[in-house]
């Protein structure tokens, strides 16, 4: 076998499939530009080609596809939110993610876990009896747990928690899962060039042209395209696209940091989280533990790291897990994530006709990648908001109508 | 450890202050339209910038104005709160 490799490695002939086309050249319009080619945007293409027969269509990212946001979280994929318009929207993603491997003809890893919310206050027992209530209404798989029955889910923790917060119960949602990031945005990035999509990395837009208050075209450092209908899916850099087309929105950007150790032995195999203790926590199929907190405390446009974050984040896994003490942190990194004040995304149509917004992904992204794409594609394709995707008009602050999901981010931000 | 000069208190470690979002001007809440207020109320400069800001130094409770390149991390100069009584300069370039 290592003979096979050297010989492939030296040969002039590579006859293996690649993923992508390389275009060498943007084509003069589109009948749809994406901008971002992260997993939201690619999910949009593919499901334009494959549901809505539109195969003009453009992806255009800044840097490498996934190599956003889609690449930087801590993969949890959930649906235990707390208004009903977020627990419709995540748990039709949830059922996406179910046979997306399938569809791709990709292994995702996607690995069910359960999925924990730890609750140390009776305040925090309140709000998981709250989400457990709306949870079930709509018939997602969610309930709340008493102490005993987290000591038997999770064997390892200390449920007194360095004796400073002990536990009380959980909230318990069993659909709860990980999937490997990078194969999603493969996945659908594959599938889309399949269907005829071009995904163009390394082209930056740097303007969106406007006639009349509608979208002609687009400028990118590769030349311009012409085209009437632009998908925005850009996470971070929302507020900058933003000011290329005059919309204001709440969008506020601070970075979130997350963190893995070195592999380990299999030890944890249901996801926890602990918003008192800003921690979230699961092992991954290599025995690595993939570890989150909550968002820096200031905006910055920045992907640094810090110590302060490694300090505070270990502390309190030592707290759970005492017997981790040995255990080394491999690598630290950040993604810029576009908060909103009610932590519910902003999608669908905006005041600027053919300009689609897929913003406000703050922390909470990830999971909904197939939904997002799928509602997008729809809204993009017939001009209309989805119907699950109402709750997160752009309008809404305007008429202080905001969707609450604050309750059920993962750790208190 | 990253530090900000506070104008009461020195150069502190940034862990001992709040951030407390941009330093900006309220419309008057009498006269403005609905679409002004709300505006006011939820929008936000969201791209990165050149930015007056408000922090507080949360041991002794002070609130002062730093000027702050939020690209980059780099505090370029804090003010007292006194500051904000006067219209501020808009900042031109890098330091």
């Amino acid at each position: 076998m290592p003979y096979r490799l050297l010989r492939f490695g030296l040969s002039r002939k590579h006859p293996e499939p690649r993923m992508f086309t390389r275009h060498d050249s943007l084509k003069s319009g589109y009948d749809v530009v994406i901008i971002g080619g992260g997993g939201h945007g690619l999910a949009a293409a593919y499901y334009l080609a494959r549901d809505h027969g539109i195969r003009n269509v453009a992806v255009l990212e800044r840097g490498y596809i996934g190599g956003g946001n889609t690449g930087r979280n801590t993969t949890i994929i959930r649906s235990n939110y707390l208004t009903p318009e977020g627990v419709q929207f995540y748990d039709e993603s949830v059922r996406l993610w179910q046979d997306l491997g399938e569809d791709f003809d990709l292994n995702l890893f996607y690995s069910k876990r359960g999925h924990y919310t730890l609750a140390h206050t009776d305040s925090a027992m309140r709000t998981m009896r709250w989400r457990a209530e709306v949870n079930k209404h709509y018939g997602v798989n969610s309930e709340a747990v008493d102490a005993a029955f987290v000591k038997r889910g999770i064997p390892m923790i200390d449920m007194s928690c360095a004796g400073h917060a002990p536990i009380l119960g959980a909230l318990f949602h069993e659909p709860g899962a990980i999937a490997r990031h990078d194969a999603v945005a493969w996945g659908y990035g594959r599938g889309a060039d399949r269907r005829g999509v071009e995904i163009h990395q390394q082209t930056e837009v740097t303007g969106i042209r406007l006639e009349g208050g509608r979208v002609v075209g687009v400028d990118t450092t590769r030349g311009a395209i012409a085209t009437s209908r632009v998908l925005c899916a850009v996470a971070g850099f929302t507020p900058r696209v933003l000011d290329m087309v005059g919309l204001k929105t709440p969008n506020y950007v601070h970075p979130l940091q997350a963190m893995v150790s070195e592999p380990v032995k299999p030890w944890l195999d249901p996801i926890i989280v602990s918003g008192s203790l800003h921690v979230y926590v699961s092992q991954t199929a290599r025995g690595e533990l993939v570890m989150g907190a909550s968002l820096d405390p200031y905006e910055l446009h920045h992907t640094r790291s810090t110590l302060d974050f490694v300090e505070s984040l270990c502390a309190h896994m030592l707290d759970m897990f005492p017997f981790l003490s040995e255990v080394n942190v491999n690598r630290q990194w950040a993604g810029l994530a576009d908060m909103t004040p009610d932590f519910a995304p902003i999608m669908g149509v905006t005041p600027v006709e053919g300009f689609f917004l897929d913003a406000g992904w703050g922390t909470w992204g990830f999971k909904a990648t197939p939904v997002c794409g799928k509602t997008m594609s729809y809204t993009v394709a017939t001009g209309r908001n989805h119907q699950l995707i109402e709750g997160f008009a752009i309008d809404r602050f305007a008429r202080y109508q905001l969707t609450g999901e604050k309750g059920a981010a993962s750790v208190g931000h | 450890m990253k530090i900000l000069v506070c104008p009461l208190n020195g150069p502190r470690p940034v862990s001992e202050f709040a951030y407390g979002g941009e330093v900006r001007q309220s419309p008057d809440p009498d006269t403005c339209s609905d679409a002004e207020w709300s505006s006011y109320v939820f929008n936000r400069s969201g791209s990165p910038g050149v930015k007056y800001e408000w922090w507080c130094h949360i041991a002794s409770g002070f609130w002062f104005i730093a000027l702050r390149d939020t690209a980059r991390d780099v505090v370029i100069a804090t003010y007292p709160a006194e500051a904000a009584r006067r219209p501020l300069e808009p900042h031109r370039g890098a330091p």
